[in-house]
């Protein structure tokens, strides 16, 4: 995983297994999640998140990564069980550390945001106010 | 059924189960909101104490609501007296302080509060969680951290088994030894142990990452050693330094174990079923 092209994922398919190769499509969760993030690159986003959290360092945001889904890249949103696609306007580093800064800081920005689809659905199912 | 009439409105009986996400929802460069937009809006300054010896489980989780929803940010709840299930379902950024021990599923289902508890926790601690930090000053009952999906977990005493059973993120540290399947069926996320670990540790895992300090009984199925690196090295020193913790030998002698993903399996059926299941 380590030895692969950064830009494998957006220049082919990505079928590259036996496995992907019988079902026709990549699978997904394959990325390196065990990539252990490198807190000097966080962004100044990041930074202003997490000491509104009282963290001192990413927290849930480690298991963050970008992926890449269909040849775009992306970040998997758990709240929606769905890829988000990142802007096509966002010029992607040549590393997957600021790649995965990136996509966190757009998640956090995209789960918070008031047009996120779990707002709907609080609105519709939730318990408590 | 008004539920289901909203949902229906909504479109969601249209919705397609592929789980693929290709509309666009916002402008990333127009959004800068930190928290959700229901959450509570709190001051880590404004802090309350109540004493929760007399109260029962449903009046203590709804007290801390209220004080969330009157702008507390820093909530004591004195006396537990290790009652279940409290703390659960805080989806707010808070500083909360346990005074004692807590019972069965405590801290399950939370998304971002910052959580103290001075005493044990029984079966299940902070299950499912998203996100924040729990760190228990003393021993955890089996099941610790149970399905955690991101956050930080820490135990500074001893844990039971089964800890970090299907962990799906987040990172899980036990100061002291932990017992039997630890890791079992772990599918992403770090443990980090400081001490020994029982039979069978990282059984059956799909990913993710184990790093014990102490002497390991046996390995589970699928579980192998690999290379500690340098990154490895830094993050464990990093989260480490921030519990105020120590590897006994040193964070180079630490062990490091991952999926060898022999188990993998996934059938032709494996996509679509998977988000029909999910």
């Amino acid at each position: 995983m380590a030895d692969q092209d950064i830009n494998h994922f957006l220049e082919g398919d990505g079928v590259d297994t036996e496995r992907e190769k019988i079902i026709g499509q990549h699978i997904g969760y394959r990325y390196d999640v065990n990539l252990v993030p490198d807190m000097e690159r966080c962004t100044p986003f990041l930074r202003q998140y997490m000491e509104i959290m009282g963290w001192t360092d990413l927290n849930w945001l480690e298991d963050v990564h970008m992926g890449y889904e269909e040849g775009n890249p992306a970040v998997f949103d758990r709240n929606i069980n769905g890829w988000v696609t990142i802007p096509d306007t966002i010029e992607l580093p040549d590393n997957q550390q600021d790649r995965d800064m990136i996509a966190r800081e757009l998640l956090i920005k995209f789960q918070m945001a008031s047009g996120h689809p779990m707002v709907d659905l609080r609105k519709a199912y939730e318990k408590f106010t | 059924m008004g539920s289901v009439t909203t949902s229906h409105d909504m479109g969601l009986h249209e919705e397609q189960l592929t789980g693929r996400t290709q509309q666009r929802f916002f402008s990333a460069s127009e959004e800068e909101n930190f928290t959700y937009p229901w959450s509570y809006e709190v001051d880590y300054d404004k802090s309350a104490e109540f004493d929760a010896a007399d109260m029962g489980i449903s009046e203590i989780n709804l007290k801390i609501r209220e004080l969330m929803k009157s702008g507390h940010g820093s909530i004591t709840v004195n006396n537990p007296r290790a009652k279940h299930s409290l703390g659960v379902g805080i989806l707010n950024r808070v500083n909360l302080n346990f005074e004692g021990s807590l019972g069965y599923f405590g801290c399950g289902l939370i998304d971002g509060p910052n959580i103290r508890i001075s005493g044990r926790v029984g079966w299940s601690c902070a299950e499912n969680m998203m996100a924040g930090t729990v760190v228990i000053e003393k021993n955890a009952g089996s099941l610790f951290g149970a399905a955690i999906r991101g956050g930080d977990l820490v135990c500074r005493g001893q844990a039971g088994a089964r800890v970090g059973i299907d962990q799906k993120g987040g990172t899980i540290i036990v100061g002291g030894s932990v017992g039997a399947f630890t890791g079992f069926m772990m599918q992403r996320g770090r443990m980090i142990i400081l001490g020994d670990a029982g039979a069978n540790l990282g059984d059956s895992m799909y990913d993710g990452t184990i790093y014990v300090a102490g002497q390991i009984a046996n390995l589970g199925v699928d579980c192998v050693e690999t290379e500690l690196t340098d990154l490895d090295k830094r993050y464990l020193q990093g989260k480490l330094d921030l519990y105020d913790m120590t590897a006994p030998n040193g964070i180079d002698n630490m062990i490091k174990l991952t999926s060898g993903k022999q188990l993998w399996n996934y059938d032709n059926l494996e996509p679509t079923e998977k988000k029909l299941v999910l």
